[in-house]
C-alpha cells in the first residue's frame, strides 16, 4: 500500500478494463514522473469527455449532442435498423460504407454470468422505436459469440411476431470474437449476405 | 507419427531441456520424483492443450517462472511440422506452428496425437462419471480438432445458463414465472449439447468392438468387457436434430425442478459411459486386475481407433507396468510393440518387458541423459 493519493490513483485506474495492479502501479508511477503540463491535458480531457459527451438520445451510440450524427442525416434509410451491442460496433460498420440505415446500440449483451439480463440493455428503447411501423428491418449484428448469439435469438423471438424482417449477418465473422476484429471487407460481405433468422 | 525432438523451457521441472528421439520404443528410466513424468506430460499436454494430472495449468510451470514453453518437432510420414505452445497461467496460451504465431492455440490442435497410459488412468474404471466424459471428449478432439470449440461452447452455454438458474432459484420460484431468456439458453443449450451428444454416440459405437477386442487380448480368461451410454435424454440414435429436439423436451420437464435446484440437470454433462464385465458393472464390482485390463483397454481402443483415421499416433506409458503382473505385461507388450513410437517410463527397468527394448534415456538431478 501506498501513501493516501497515489494508492487511490492506483486504485482507480486498476478499475479500468484490461488493467491489472501491475499495470496500475507502473501507469501511476509514469504519471507522478510526467510532465506536468501532460497530466493536466490529461485530466481535463477526462473532465470533459464525461461533461461534453453525451449517448444519443434515439440509438444510443456517442453523440457530441442530444442526437448522434448518424440518427440527424436526413439522407439514412430510416427503413432499416441495424442493431450492434456497442459504439465502437458502429464505427467498424461505418468503416464498410455497406450499409445505409440507422443503429441501435444495446450496451452490451446478454450474459447471465456478468449479471446482464434483457432489462440492463435499452431493449425497451428499440422497442419504442419500431413502434410507429416505419421501420421494416432489423439487422441484428451483435457480436459472433455465443452472449451475441444468445441476445440475437432472444430479439429475433420478440420481433419476429411483430411482422418484421429480422436477419443476421452472414457467417464468416471469426466465430467467438467481437465484431470490430472483423476486417472491413469481410464485414462488408457479412452484410451483403446477411439471412432470415428463423426461431 | 512420431515426435523427433522435444524442447521444454521452464515446463514443470525443468527449466530448459532439448531431446532428440527416434521412432520404435524410447525409455525413461529413473527414481520417482525425478522427473519422468513430466517429460511426458508435455507431449501429452500438447496433444490435449490440458493435462492428464491437474486441472489448471499453474502447476505446469516451473516454480518461480511466468510461463511455461513446450516445442516438439512432429514427423508424419514425410512432413515435419515444428509445434510450439506457450502456457501462461490465467491468460490465454499462445501458439506457433513452424515459428508463425497462429491465431488461436486451438489451430494447432490435432498436429500432435498421442495416447497417453498413466497410472490415474484407473479412474477411468473406479472413478466418477466425470472421468469416462472426458475421456470421450479428449478423443473426440484428438479425432477431430473442431471439437475443441464444441466442448467449449457447450461449457459456455452450461455456464450462462446455471448462472441464471442460480439468480432464478434466489429470487425464489414461484415469483414471476421463469426467466424471459431461459428459453433462449434452453435453445442453445440444446443445439450445442445435441452436437456434443452426436459426436459421442458415433464415438461410443466406434469404440465398443475395439475395447471388447483389447480387453480380451489383454485379459483372455475374464469375462468379455462392454459399455453402455447413459444419456439424460432417451434418444439414443446420433442424428442431430432429433437429438436436439428430444434436449428441449426433456429441458422442459426438468424445468421447475431446475428453477428450484439453480443448476441445469438435462444434458451431455450429466451422462455416463456405464462399463461393464460380463453381467456386471466394472465400477463396484471389478477387482484391481480387471479394472487395469479395462483402463488399458479403453485406452488401446482410442488408439486403435486414431490409427484407423489415419496416422499412427505416438504411445505414453507412463509408468504402467509396475501397476500389472507378469501376463498383462506381456500382453501389452505385444500390443504396443507395432507402433511407430513409443515412450515408456519406469523406475525399475526389469519392469518393462525385454520385447520393448529400444534407446534409453536416464532421468536424474534435473538431467535427461540419453545411454549409449
Ligand atoms: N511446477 C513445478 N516446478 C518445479 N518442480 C516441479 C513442478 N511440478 C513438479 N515438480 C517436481 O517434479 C517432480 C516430480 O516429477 P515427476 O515427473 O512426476 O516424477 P517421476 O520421475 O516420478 O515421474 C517433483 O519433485 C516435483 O517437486
Ligand atoms: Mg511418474
Ligand atoms: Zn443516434
Amino acid at each position: 500500500m501506498y501513501e493516501g493519493v497515489v494508492q487511490s490513483l492506483i486504485d482507480e485506474l486498476g478499475l479500468l478494463p484490461g488493467v491489472g495492479p501491475k499495470s496500475a502501479q507502473r501507469i501511476a508511477f509514469h504519471i507522478l514522473s510526467a510532465d506536468p503540463a501532460d497530466v493536466r491535458r490529461l485530466a481535463q480531457v477526462l473532465t470533459e469527455i464525461k461533461d461534453k459527451v453525451h449517448f444519443c438520445r434515439i440509438c444510443g451510440n456517442v453523440a457530441a449532442e442530444e442526437e448522434c450524427r448518424i440518427c440527424r442525416d436526413a439522407r439514412r434509410d430510416p427503413q432499416v435498423i441495424c442493431v450492434v451491442e456497442e459504439s465502437k460496433d458502429v464505427v467498424a460498420i461505418e468503416k464498410t460504407r455497406e450499409f445505409r440505415g440507422r443503429y441501435h446500440v444495446l450496451g452490451g449483451a446478454i450474459s447471465p454470468i456478468e449479471g446482464v439480463g434483457p432489462d440492463d440493455l435499452r431493449i425497451k428503447e428499440l422497442m419504442k422505436r419500431l413502434a410507429d411501423g416505419e421501420v421494416t428491418e432489423v439487422i441484428l449484428a451483435t457480436d459472433p459469440n455465443l452472449e451475441g448469439e444468445a441476445t440475437a435469438t432472444y430479439l429475433a423471438r420478440l420481433l419476429k411476431p411483430m411482422g418484421l424482417k429480422v436477419t443476421r449477418l452472414a457467417s464468416g465473422l471469426p466465430v467467438g470474437g467481437d465484431l470490430e476484429y472483423a476486417d472491413e471487407v469481410t464485414l462488408g460481405r457479412a452484410f451483403e449476405g446477411r439471412r432470415l433468422l428463423d426461431v | 507419427m512420431h515426435v523427433a525432438h522435444l524442447a521444454l523451457a521452464d515446463f514443470r521441472s525443468y527449466d530448459s531441456v532439448e531431446l532428440a528421439f527416434e521412432p520404435g520404443v524410447t525409455t525413461f528410466v529413473g527414481d520417482n520424483g525425478q522427473g519422468k513424468t513430466n517429460l511426458v506430460e508435455s507431449l501429452g499436454y500438447l496433444t490435449a492443450h490440458g493435462s492428464h494430472r491437474v486441472a489448471t495449468d499453474a502447476p505446469l510451470v516451473r516454480h518461480g517462472a511466468a510461463r511455461a514453453i513446450i516445442r516438439a518437432a512432429v514427423v508424419r510420414g514425410d512432413r515435419r511440422a515444428l509445434v510450439e505452445l506457450e502456457i501462461n497461467p490465467g491468460r490465454a496460451n499462445r501458439a506457433r506452428l513452424n515459428r508463425s504465431p497462429v491465431p488461436r492455440p486451438r489451430d494447432v490442435v490435432g498436429l500432435l496425437r498421442t495416447v497417453l497410459f498413466a497410472p490415474e488412468d484407473l479412474a477411468l474404471v473406479k472413478g466418477d462419471p466425470g472421468e469416462r466424459r472426458r475421456f470421450l471428449d479428449d478423443l473426440l478432439v484428438t479425432r477431430a480438432p473442431r471439437f475443441a470449440g464444441v466442448r467449449a461452447d457447450y461449457e459456455r452455454v452450461l455456464k450462462q445458463r446455471n448462472a441464471l438458474l442460480r439468480s432464478a432459484a434466489q429470487l425464489g420460484r414461484g415469483r414471476g414465472g421463469p426467466p424471459a431468456t431461459l428459453d433462449v439458453w434452453d435453445a442453445h443449450l440444446s443445439r450445442c449439447g445435441a452436437e456434443l451428444l452426436a459426436a459421442r454416440l458415433e464415438l461410443v459405437a466406434a469404440l465398443r468392438p475395439l475395447v471388447a477386442k483389447a480387453y480380451a487380448a489383454l485379459a483372455p480368461s475374464s469375462g468379455s468387457a462392454d459399455f453402455d451410454y447413459r444419456g439424460s435424454i432417451e434418444e439414443t440414435s446420433p442424428d442431430r436434430a432429433m437429438l436436439e429436439a428430444a434436449l428441449l423436451a426433456g429441458l422442459e420437464n426438468a424445468r421447475r425442478n431446475e428453477l428450484e435446484r439453480g443448476i441445469t440437470l438435462v444434458g451431455p454433462h450429466r451422462d455416463e459411459l456405464a462399463l461393464r464385465l460380463g453381467e456386471l458393472p466394472a465400477r463396484g464390482y471389478a477387482s484391481h486386475g480387471e479394472s487395469w485390463s479395462f483402463a488399458l483397454a479403453l485406452r488401446l481402443a482410442a488408439y486403435d481407433l486414431l490409427r484407423i483415421d489415419g496416422g499412427d499416433p505416438v504411445l505414453i506409458l507412463d509408468d504402467v507396468f509396475a501397476e500389472l503382473d507378469a501376463e498383462r505385461r506381456a500382453h501389452l507388450a505385444e500390443l504396443v510393440g507395432p507402433a511407430e513410437q513409443v515412450l515408456i517410463t519406469a523406475a525399475v527397468p526389469a519392469d518393462v518387458p525385454g520385447s520393448l527394448a529400444g534407446a534409453r534415456f536416464d532421468v536424474g538431478d534435473g538431467r535427461v541423459n540419453r545411454v549409449r
